[in-house]
């Protein structure tokens, strides 16, 4: 967990930390009340403001992401990390935790919208807090993917824009033009498969206040796959 | 104890370490020399198990590197090539990380922080950004790092570079005052620096030992130890050369250069002659009078090319 402190600390060493709170506030804020129509539902509730979040993910969390590996690379830290007793997974976890942490910090930041919805009416409160669950999850899940890309490259605006491809397709896997482009030719169970791999698909389903256990599962199990994926990659990679 | 056997690394079709073999013991000052190249580094890299080794076995203070390499790590202080360190931290927090990571105890690590940032002089920056910081001073932030837990082995690649004459000195002796009971190795490029802080050099050349033995049996191996080197006056050469290659004790003359009126020229002996109560007789009793005399110890840089090129040594 040394490798965590560090890295949460580094991100607030950085001027990279705020411009990425203050942008992701900004958003966040512009998505909910502008573009939700939050005004014109007329209701108090936050889906409009979790709806765009797979959205802010997508062009924020690659940003985030880049750096984690690619980074150690270039400039061949890597090697003074590497050769501290530390294991590859729990660098790779440590790296990841911390992004994670402070994607949660700027999730948990976006509170303000929550008692401001509280105050203007009566929204119910479990789904708002389930659709937190979800939008952390599925930023883990971002946040994963984007690790094991890093670590592909020694180059932060290629690892960004191959993590933006890569949550792209996780997020268009569920867009109904996207299934039903496949549908008219593809068998059924193909169709599903894809719906399912789908970041969009689980955090729906989360965010209308039901917590499945396969759809938490499912985020989980990205996670873990990407993460492992990246240390493995690590290990290949570090002395190149 | 290191101790490397059959030790084989393969990039594609180049083969940078080629079955090398050896140990160091503690209490050894390892001096790992050899050009650009030579698989220095990359053995460094495989002994501290950042680098997977295609075959061959390390074993450092008993933990195998393969196998246990947290272990063996745990044991070594490395000091990775161009010290890489992370330019947001500074090096107090960069310390802090390093002591966590190795499980240091928190009262330890605050006073070996101490210690360790008086010993290599980091005490006006310790709390500046190490981007900010001259070359001379991320080294000596490198080299703190790797002192830092005091461990058993050391592995430096190339800890003076970058230092300037008086940094290298104090890093030369801090070397030494830290190598009783523990093992070092270091890289260089710098022969003298061999001769300076190790008591055992070894020269790697296309990945495998072409000399291994003490800086004074290296140098002592040039064509050049126990040579005199002798400057008469030009007008003179010619009869200071012939009077002494009469001597039996002499094997042949070479390396001959005429400047500003003098010529300098390298007696080489026979073997085991005694070269220099010879050439001091002859030079009392001829017609031509010494400007300067010179016994040669030898010169490793002499050495070095010889070993590493291949060349033959008694080439002159």
């Amino acid at each position: 967990m040394t490798v965590f402190r560090r890295e949460l600390a580094g991100y607030f060493g950085t001027p990279v930390a705020y411009v990425f709170l203050v942008i992701f506030l900004i958003l966040a804020g512009v998505f909910t009340w502008q573009l939700g129509g939050y005004y014109e539902l007329e209701q108090a509730d936050l889906r409009g403001f979790f709806t765009f979040h797979p959205w802010l993910y997508l062009a924020l969390i690659p940003a985030l992401s880049m750096r984690l590996w690619a980074e150690e690379r270039r400039s061949g830290t890597i090697e003074f990390l590497m050769t501290l007793p530390i294991s590859t997974g729990g660098a790779v976890l440590g790296k990841f935790l911390a992004a994670w942490a402070f994607t949660g910090l700027g999730l948990a930041l976006t509170v303000t919208n929550w008692w401001t919805v509280n105050y203007l009416g009566e929204p119910d409160n479990g789904v708002i807090l389930a659709s937190y669950l979800g939008s952390f999850l599925m930023a883990g899940g971002f946040l994963a993917v984007g690790s094991a890309l890093s670590a592909l490259t020694k180059n932060q605006v290629s690892a960004f824009v191959l993590t933006f491809t890569a949550s792209l397709l996780f997020v268009l896997a569920g867009f109904p033009a996207v299934t039903d482009a496949i549908s008219g030719w593809a068998p059924d169970w193909f169709v599903a498969s894809i719906r399912n791999l789908s970041f969009l698909d689980h955090f729906d389903a989360i965010t209308r206040g039901v917590v499945d256990a396969r759809d938490v599962l499912y985020f989980l199990s990205v996670i873990a796959l990407f993460l492992f994926g990246s240390a493995v990659i690590v290990d290949q990679k570090k002395a190149d | 104890m290191i101790e490397i056997k059959n030790l084989t690394k393969r990039f594609g079709h180049i083969t940078a370490v080629d079955d090398l073999s050896f140990r160091v013991q503690p209490g050894e000052v390892l001096g790992f020399l050899g050009p650009n190249g030579a698989g220095k580094s990359t053995t460094m890299k495989m002994v501290t198990g950042f680098l997977a080794p295609t075959s061959g076995a390390i074993s450092v203070c008993g933990h195998d590197v393969l196998t246990d390499a947290a272990g063996a790590q745990a044991a070594i202080g490395y000091l990775p090539e161009g010290a890489p360190l992370y330019p947001d931290m500074n090096p107090r927090s960069m310390m802090r990380f390093v002591g966590r990571a190795r499980g240091m105890a928190p009262s330890r690590l605050t006073a070996r922080i101490d210690e360790v940032c008086r010993l290599v002089h980091l005490e006006a920056v310790m709390d500046q950004r190490i981007e900010t910081l001259s070359k001379g001073f991320k080294r000596r932030v490198g080299l703190a790092l790797a002192i830092l837990n005091d461990p058993e082995v050391l592995i430096l690649d190339e800890p003076t570079d970058g230092l300037d004459p008086n940094q290298k000195h104090e890093v030369r002796e801090l070397i030494r005052t830290m190598s009783a009971g523990k093992v070092i190795v270091l890289s260089t490029h710098i022969l003298e620096e061999v001769e300076a802080v190790c008591t055992r050099a070894m020269i790697v050349a296309e990945g495998s030992i072409k000399f291994d033995g003490t800086p004074a049996e290296l140098r002592g191996s040039s064509r050049f130890a126990g040579a005199i080197e002798i400057a008469v006056a030009s007008d003179h050469a010619e009869v200071a050369q012939r009077d002494l290659a009469e001597l039996g004790s002499v094997s042949h003359i070479g390396e001959v250069v005429e400047a500003e009126g003098e010529t300098r020229f390298v007696v080489f002996p026979a073997t085991d002659a005694p070269l220099l109560e010879d050439v001091q007789r002859v030079a009392a009793g001829a017609s031509w009078s010494l400007v300067r005399l010179a016994v040669d110890r030898g010169r490793m840089d002499d050495v070095f090319r010889t070993v590493t090129t291949g060349q033959s040594a008694q080439g002159a």
